[in-house]
């Protein structure tokens, strides 16, 4: 077991909200004035685990690291790691923990960056894991929903998509519950409503509402913030399943004619066709950006675990 | 009425609902073990009208926690110098580590055999164990 007191971020509840506030104030910063961060971690390694296939989320870490003047080392194939030798994950993290200041981990198994952190002297951060949870996204959806609206609270926020294995809807229903916000409208076809575990949760931890449809159009009027999310063909165990369901949502100008005018549409990326081209160009587009401010607040994740005192 | 000698040290397991005696003598795995075991079944009791009963002698630290979520009905009396020195009612475990698998298939307790999969009480009623680690519910089944 881990000796020394060391921070994770492994779910969002193991930040409050009073530190994710921090940290988004912090993120707002780094984006305004990056240079005055580029020798905060100068000297300090971070390690990327990478068990499973990332652009958005390894990329945006090392360029974090890269940019706050520290470096990195890692595998982006659990093939070119000790896994493919039957390493158990224990083990692994033991060792990095020898050659790096903090790591990221992104694994297609739920849990796995619980499990590691259990036996690490690093900070571990969960950059993933199979349909569990992706916490570091949610502080990249809270950054850009607070540069995009006054306040987090007080949003209609509608969830569309894969609301069973999404894991970026997940991270973010949970802390958004823990920001008081008490209705959610989720948009799902039947098989891939949200688990069962965490409607639970939600109701009996925060006693929110959960309005559960089918179609965008019932509800486009109302929406603050539409959370557009892939349907995931590596989460699928059966193709004719994924095939039947890949195009359930697809979002075109058309549809967004009865939206409010300052309506956010965000999207954990990639996407594949939920969100029609067109709508890139639209001013209420703004899954690109979010995907850039991403960066920051992983910036500002970094040093906060790292203890970089001056910054906070 | 059939008879068996009291024991001078171990553990008894009284009150234990008729039926439920020999899931409890396997999930202990007492049939591989080297000291005296005896299972008695659907002795009559004034309380229950027919129980089983479970005497293990020689031993004291054998783990029970478990017992709970079979049986809650049981009591536990730990005998030392032919006399009870403990006698204790079993709960349903709030923690439990290493008992059943979690049912979620991408569960990394399912995968990485370094830990022991361990749940947290979620319903008492139903048996519901939250995993630990995928956050995934589990029903406690014997």
């Amino acid at each position: 077991m881990s000796k020394k007191l060391v921070r994770h971020l492994i779910e969002p509840e193991d930040f409050s909200l009073e530190e994710i506030n921090h940290l988004i104030e912090l993120g707002k910063k780094m984006y305004a004035s990056p240079g005055n961060y580029a020798d905060a971690c100068k000297g300090k390694i971070l390690a990327t685990l990478f068990y499973e296939p990332s652009t958005r989320t390894k990329f945006s870490f090392e360029t974090a690291m890269l940019r706050l003047g520290g470096n990195i080392l890692g595998f982006s194939d659990a093939n070119t790691s000790s896994a493919a030798k039957g390493e158990s994950i224990a083990d692994t993290i033991r060792v990095m923990s020898a050659y790096a200041d903090i790591a990221v981990m992104r694994h297609p198994k739920e849990g796995a960056p619980k499990l590691a952190s259990k036996y690490s002297d690093i900070p571990i951060i969960n950059g993933g894991d199979g349909g569990h949870q992706h916490p570091t996204q949610t502080l990249t959806d809270l950054l850009t929903i607070s540069m995009y609206k006054e306040s987090i609270e007080n949003q209609t926020v509608a969830f569309c998509g894969d609301l069973k294995f999404g894991r970026t809807v997940h991270s973010l229903i949970r802390t958004l519950a823990r920001y008081k916000i008490k209705k959610f409208v989720l948009i799902s076809p039947e098989e891939l409503t949200l688990p069962d575990s965490l409607k639970k949760q939600l109701m009996d931890t925060y006693s929110v509402e959960l309005h559960e449809i089918r179609t965008i159009e019932e509800v486009i009027e109302e929406i603050d913030v539409l959370y557009m999310t892939r349907i995931q063909k590596e989460r699928f165990f059966n193709e004719a399943d994924y095939s039947r369901l890949k195009d359930s949502y697809i979002i075109t100008l058309e549809k967004l004619q009865h939206a409010k005018d300052d309506m956010i549409i965000m999207h954990p990326l990639p996407r594949v066709n939920e969100i029609s081209y067109e709508v890139d160009l639209d001013k209420r587009a703004v899954y690109f950006e979010q995907s850039k401010l991403g960066v920051y607040i992983r910036m500002a994740l970094i040093t906060k675990l790292l203890g970089v005192q001056h910054l906070c | 009425m059939l008879e068996v000698a009291s024991i001078q040290k171990g553990i008894v397991l009284d009150h234990i609902t008729s039926g439920n005696g020999l899931k409890i003598f396997n999930k202990l795995m007492l049939d591989k073990v080297d000291y005296p075991v005896v299972l008695l079944m659907n002795v009559s009791s004034k309380e229950m009208q027919r129980k089983d009963i479970i005497k293990i002698e020689n031993r004291i630290d054998i783990d029970l926690e478990f017992l709970g979520l079979i049986d809650r009905f049981i009591t536990v009396n730990i005998i030392e110098d032919n006399k009870v020195i403990e006698k204790k009612k079993v709960s349903v475990p709030t923690k439990v580590q290493g008992i059943f698998p979690c049912h979620n298939p991408r569960c990394i307790t399912n995968f990485d055999n370094y830990i022991k999969p361990t749940f947290h009480l979620e319903c008492e009623r139903q048996l519901h164990y939250r995993c630990e680690y995928c956050e995934e519910i589990t029903t406690y089944k014997i």
